[in-house]
């Protein structure tokens, strides 16, 4: 379980998270939802460490993250997984190094259990035959779950999703979501994605964060997200805006 | 930089590859200065020394002696900070803008550790074994410039080279590139790693890497010499 209690963090003037308080259950596909600059990106980076907010609160488990010295926090950070906007994969390395990666720095597996958790992982993700290629060499759909494979190489507890379907074509973006729902539930990890398709949100999400202007707006299940919509005009808005609905 | 790192042996690895691209890949641009260097000063002494008492070795004395001292390690870092520096920075550059070393935070390793210390200790150990490749290659091109053109034998160039030769020159020499070394990677890891934006950016701090690379060599070359050759 992730909670977050009252989290701020500004950029100099600029006052981006405003008392952010949630929390994510493990098993479940929580995503995070609202307009490009409403700090979805910044409160991800913020609970997988990369930025520090200024005051409040970040339990994984009933450890306060952002009290953590540099040692335990190396510790709680291999159990996050994060697919990145961009993917972020090795481009000097290939696929299968991409994927090795996390586990030669940080088991002692030999080389034989190192191949069969790589080709597990790419089995997961539906990729097969492209051990050798470069990230360069595969596409977008790939590169994405490449990122998941390697996000999930190590037993993680806690996997973060940066936009996992921008610059995908719908029908690639199914196939992502269903990859991380399945991963979801059957790792029962708490998974937290950050998204303004609309689709993925009906697809996949078990709760849902409505951001807007740094702010929580509204929390909530999917089945309640619309009804939700009429009471609230920015979250309407933001529903409305979307070609799927 | 310094923490102790997550698995040693995937360090010592890097740091071998480190080396391999460092200083295996410098080797050749290496070779071509460090010959033309020795040439050039061979023939440009000769046509300085004017006074026919002064004994021709003279020129292979002033020749081994420049060479060893200053050109060899000044120059090669000069060119290296060029080859090696604008590597290092767009490397890490490269890494920081496509949030490859955002990921290998997220993943709890010590990105600058496992990325830049591996550059510093392979530059620092190779960049003196080039230093003397450069310098054996120097004088090589000296005794071939003084044959070729007839301004000296090698048998002379070599009575001159031994005459004031000091092992404390050698040992000031490598001094001088495991500095340099340092300098070069230190700052151009630095200034790749704190790039932001886009490609613009990753070849502006390359950029800097390489001038203020060359800048502090300079600088660091007149703090050793005032310091050291007393």
């Amino acid at each position: 379980m992730i909670e977050l209690i009252k989290v701020n963090k500004s950029f100099g003037e600029v006052h981006v998270l405003h008392d952010i308080s949630a929390i994510f259950m493990p098993g479940k596909s929580n995503l995070v939802i609202g307009a490009s600059g409403g700090g979805k990106s910044v409160l991800m980076k913020c609970m997988v460490g990369l930025e520090k907010p200024e005051t409040g609160n970040l339990f994984y488990d009933n450890r306060d993250f952002l009290a953590l010295d540099y040692a335990q926090l190396r510790e709680v950070r291999r159990e996050l997984g994060m697919l990145f906007q961009g993917t972020a994969l090795f481009d000097s390395l290939t696929v299968e190094q991409n994927i090795e990666f996390p586990l030669k720095m940080f088991t002692d597996f030999t080389k034989r259990e190192i191949r069969e958790r790589v080709d597990f992982c790419l089995q997961k993700v539906n990729l097969v035959g492209v051990n050798n290629k470069y990230p360069a060499e595969i596409s977008g759909g790939m590169k994405k779950r490449v990122g998941i494979a390697r996000a999930i190489a190590l037993d993680i507890k806690y996997l973060f999703c940066d936009e996992p379907n921008s610059g995908l074509d719908p029908i690639t973006s199914r196939v992502i979501d269903k990859l991380l729902k399945d991963i979801t539930e059957e790792f029962q990890i708490t998974t937290i994605i950050n998204s303004h398709d609309m689709k993925t949100v009906f697809d996949i999400a078990d709760k849902i964060v409505f951001m807007n202007k740094g702010k929580i707006w509204w929390e909530g299940d999917r089945h309640n997200l619309l009804a939700s919509s009429k009471e609230i005009p920015e979250l309407g808005d933001f529903i409305k805006a979307s070609f799927f609905v | 930089m310094f923490y102790r790192p997550e698995k040693l042996k995937v360090y010592v690895k890097r740091v071998f590859e480190e080396m391999n691209n460092i200083g295996i890949g410098s080797f050749p641009i290496v070779a071509i200065i460090s010959v033309f260097i020795g040439a050039v000063t061979t023939v440009q002494t000769a046509y300085q020394l004017v006074v026919s008492y002064i004994p021709m070795s003279v020129i292979g004395q002033i020749v081994s002696d420049s060479t060893i001292l200053e050109l060899s390690p000044t120059i090669m870092s000069l060119v290296l900070a060029g080859k090696v520096g604008s590597h290092v920075a767009s490397e890490i550059g490269t890494m920081k803008v496509t949030e490859q070393i955002d990921a290998l935070d997220v993943m709890g390793i010590n990105a600058s550790g496992y990325l830049v210390l591996p550059k510093i200790i392979a530059a620092m150990l190779m960049f003196p074994l080039l230093n003397i490749i450069s310098m054996v290659l120097s004088i090589w091109g000296g005794i071939t410039a003084g044959n070729l053109s007839g301004i000296l034998t090698q048998a002379q160039f070599m009575e001159g080279a031994r005459e004031t030769f000091s092992g404390f020159v050698v040992f000031f020499s490598i001094l001088k590139v495991f500095t340099f070394a340092f300098i070069i990677t230190s700052i151009s890891a630095y200034q790749g790693y704190f790039t932001k934006g886009g490609a613009l950016e990753v070849g502006a701090s390359s950029t800097r890497a390489v001038v203020f690379s060359c800048v502090m060599i300079l600088v660091a070359d007149y703090i050793l010499a005032q310091l050291l050759l007393k």
